[in-house]
């Protein structure tokens, strides 16, 4: 903001401060660009490198991974989706993605430049396309977010009677926080405490399993059947596994990638802004 | 051998150890280049910073240093050498089992010999098996199911050419199946760290144990899931163990998920060495309590008695090692020497 108004107040031509508003739309839809397996954001995992417009309205994106032996179907979707969801805005005239250092960089990058299906990108190498992968990682996704809330209900009280009976509708307005718990929308994500944010999470992914009618159960295992109140917590120590591996997952690609890319040092902080020389992560 | 305050000595075999050429001069190409990057980079980010070595050193040590990083610096009483062939990627191979026959001719009582097949070698690689087991006498294979051959990206266990080799392996006393999965496996649009062909071959092959590298990761939810329904599926701790420094609490939840679903008879330690070395690893372990609030949800606790099994108990009975006997052999040959009096830790 300030950046903004100093150019402002300078007699910057308004264009600059269309094409901020527009470097920030994109980003803006990167956020919501998840990495299957992790569950997180590319922009949070830090994954894109460049996502720039240019003066013909189009966008380019660079974007790395943790290893050069990401998996190519990962690296694929996630590069499809960033493409999706930038050439959704209505002002993009194209949308350029490139994967940089990876194994299979040189053929994704050519399928995705013209606008090529995993399959069409890999033709012998692959035997469908990734609509099961996808399915598999969402699913995988829905449950991590369940186990998340059910633990935090769990946890404030709510019995297992009542969590299994709760309508899809009556998630939405119940009290998921204890007093005091709110933070006035500090998370900047919209939610106001880590109770909502569970909830919101959870209820992104509810129809991955079956239809989310309001009169329909808010809780439902992966096929779509209401959770039954009694064994329910064996039911969240099956699903537990399944956050605890995406968390780890996390922590490691975030270390890899820090590493292969010189990025913040997870032992000696860096400061921000500070020369390469003063760089001291890589030194042993 | 670590010991206690209390006297006690825990003997340690280190389940997974690595004697590698990823230098310069035997990278045949790009590949090879990435792929000693790739173990730096989980090297350079998971050990603590005075235990990280020059990138030098670490893509290519000497048998005199290794020795010293496991048994005289290091805790291990015995370590497995787990081969990695690589030889798309490198001139000579990254980590041959001729490579570490010659460790293993050195130090008798220290290393435990394993070899390694590939179902795609077909008929000669079956001989190469049965050559293997008659000169080395070995009793474990590594396989590593995402290894390049030439137009191919990989292999699973449960094809048929895969199933010939357990069946050979079977035959031959080989006893002790290690499989790292690895990326790339074709087809490129399925879930390539798919753990499912180890419940497979698990079921088939119930006279075989089947340890599985870095406990499944990044499928540590799958493993845990097959590791429960079959009885001879193991968890190898790489990967999972350098964790217990820069992320104790999502150690904390790995180990107790395991405890939970594999059970204390069933985890292996291993260091990966030369990715990490066995003192920094072992003494945070030994040191190493489950907190409260992950034991209240999972109910696993991490007693001496269990990391005493995961340690060196369990690995030597899948290997047949009579651990007194051993440590006669060790003491008799000067191995415990250089230890002193004095304790190493808690207790």
């Amino acid at each position: 903001m300030t950046v903004m108004s100093e150019r402002v107040e300078k007699g910057q031509p308004a264009q600059d401060r269309r094409m901020e508003q527009r470097q920030a739309q994109v980003w803006a839809r990167l956020q919501d660009v998840t990495d299957p397996e992790l569950d997180e954001s590319v922009v949070d995992l830090n994954f894109i490198a460049r996502a720039d417009v240019d003066s013909m309205n189009r966008v380019h994106i660079e974007f790395r991974l943790p290893t050069y032996w990401c998996a190519a179907n990962f690296s694929f979707l996630m590069a499809d989706d960033m493409r999706r969801a930038v050439a959704a805005l209505d002002w993009v005239e194209g949308t350029s993605v490139v994967l940089g250092e990876h194994m299979y960089a040189d053929k994704i990058n050519a399928g995705l430049a013209r606008g090529r299906s995993f399959q069409e990108t890999f033709g012998a190498e692959a035997d469908g396309d990734l609509d099961d992968l996808r399915q598999t990682f969402l699913v995988k996704a829905f449950q991590r977010r369940q186990v998340a809330l059910l633990n935090h209900l769990i946890g404030m009280g709510h019995s297992p009677e009542a969590i299994v009976t709760l309508k899809l509708a009556e998630l939405g307005c119940l009290p998921v926080d204890d007093d005091g718990a709110r933070d006035d929308g500090a998370k900047g994500d919209g939610a106001r405490s880590d109770g909502e944010r569970l909830v919101r999470r959870y209820l992104e992914r509810r129809a991955v399993v079956g239809p989310a009618e309001p009169d329909g159960p808010a809780f439902v295992d992966t096929d779509g059947a209401r959770l039954k109140a009694d064994g329910l917590s064996a039911y969240v120590s099956r699903l537990r596994r399944v956050g605890v591996n995406a968390e780890f997952n996390g922590a490691l690609c975030r270390g890899l990638l820090s590493v292969r890319f010189d990025l913040e040092t997870p032992f000696v902080p860096r400061v921000k802004g500070a020369s390469a020389s003063a760089v001291v992560q890589h030194e042993v | 051998m670590y010991r206690t305050a209390k006297g006690e000595e825990i003997f340690v075999i280190d389940g997974h150890t690595h004697f590698w050429d990823g230098s310069p001069a035997n990278q045949k190409n790009i590949h090879g280049k990435q792929f000693i990057e790739c173990f730096y980079a989980y090297h350079a980010n998971l050990s603590p910073p005075s235990e990280k070595w020059e990138k030098e050193k670490f893509e290519k040590y000497d048998a005199k240093t290794m020795f010293d990083d496991l048994f005289v610096t290091g805790y291990d009483d015995m370590a497995i050498l787990q081969p990695t062939y690589l030889t798309d990627f490198y001139k000579n191979g990254f980590n041959t089992t001729e490579r570490n026959a010659a460790m293993k001719k050195s130090h008798p009582d220290r290393f435990i010999l394993n070899g390694a097949f590939d179902p795609r070698d077909g008929n000669k690689g079956l001989e190469h098996l049965h050559e293997l087991s008659e000169k080395y006498k070995i009793k474990g294979v590594k396989l590593y199911t995402a290894e390049w051959r030439g137009e191919s990206k990989g292999y699973k266990l449960s094809d048929k050419p895969s199933y010939q080799y357990l069946e050979a392996a079977q035959k031959l006393g080989i006893k002790n199946i290690h499989v790292h999965k690895g990326p790339t496996i074709i087809p490129l649009n399925r879930d390539a760290f798919d753990v499912a062909d180890i419940d497979d071959c698990a079921t088939s092959f119930q006279d075989l144990n089947f340890i599985v590298e870095h406990c499944g990761l990044p499928r540590l939810d799958d493993f845990c899931w097959i590791a429960t329904q079959e009885t001879n599926v193991y968890a190898g701790l790489a990967v999972a163990l350098p964790f217990i420094h820069t992320r104790p609490g999502y150690f904390a939840h790995v180990i107790s998920e395991l405890l939970f679903w594999v059970g204390p008879d069933k985890i292996l330690y291993g260091s990966d060495y030369g990715i990490w070395t066995p003192k920094w690893l072992i003494d945070k372990f030994m040191a190493f309590e489950i907190p409260p609030d992950v034991t209240k949800e999972t109910g696993s606790v991490l007693t001496m008695e269990t990391k005493i099994k995961i340690l060196g108990l369990n690995a030597a009975r899948l290997y047949g090692i009579d651990v007194e006997a051993q440590k006669k052999k060790i003491r008799a040959g000067g191995g415990y020497a250089h230890l002193p009096e004095a304790v190493h830790a808690p207790r």
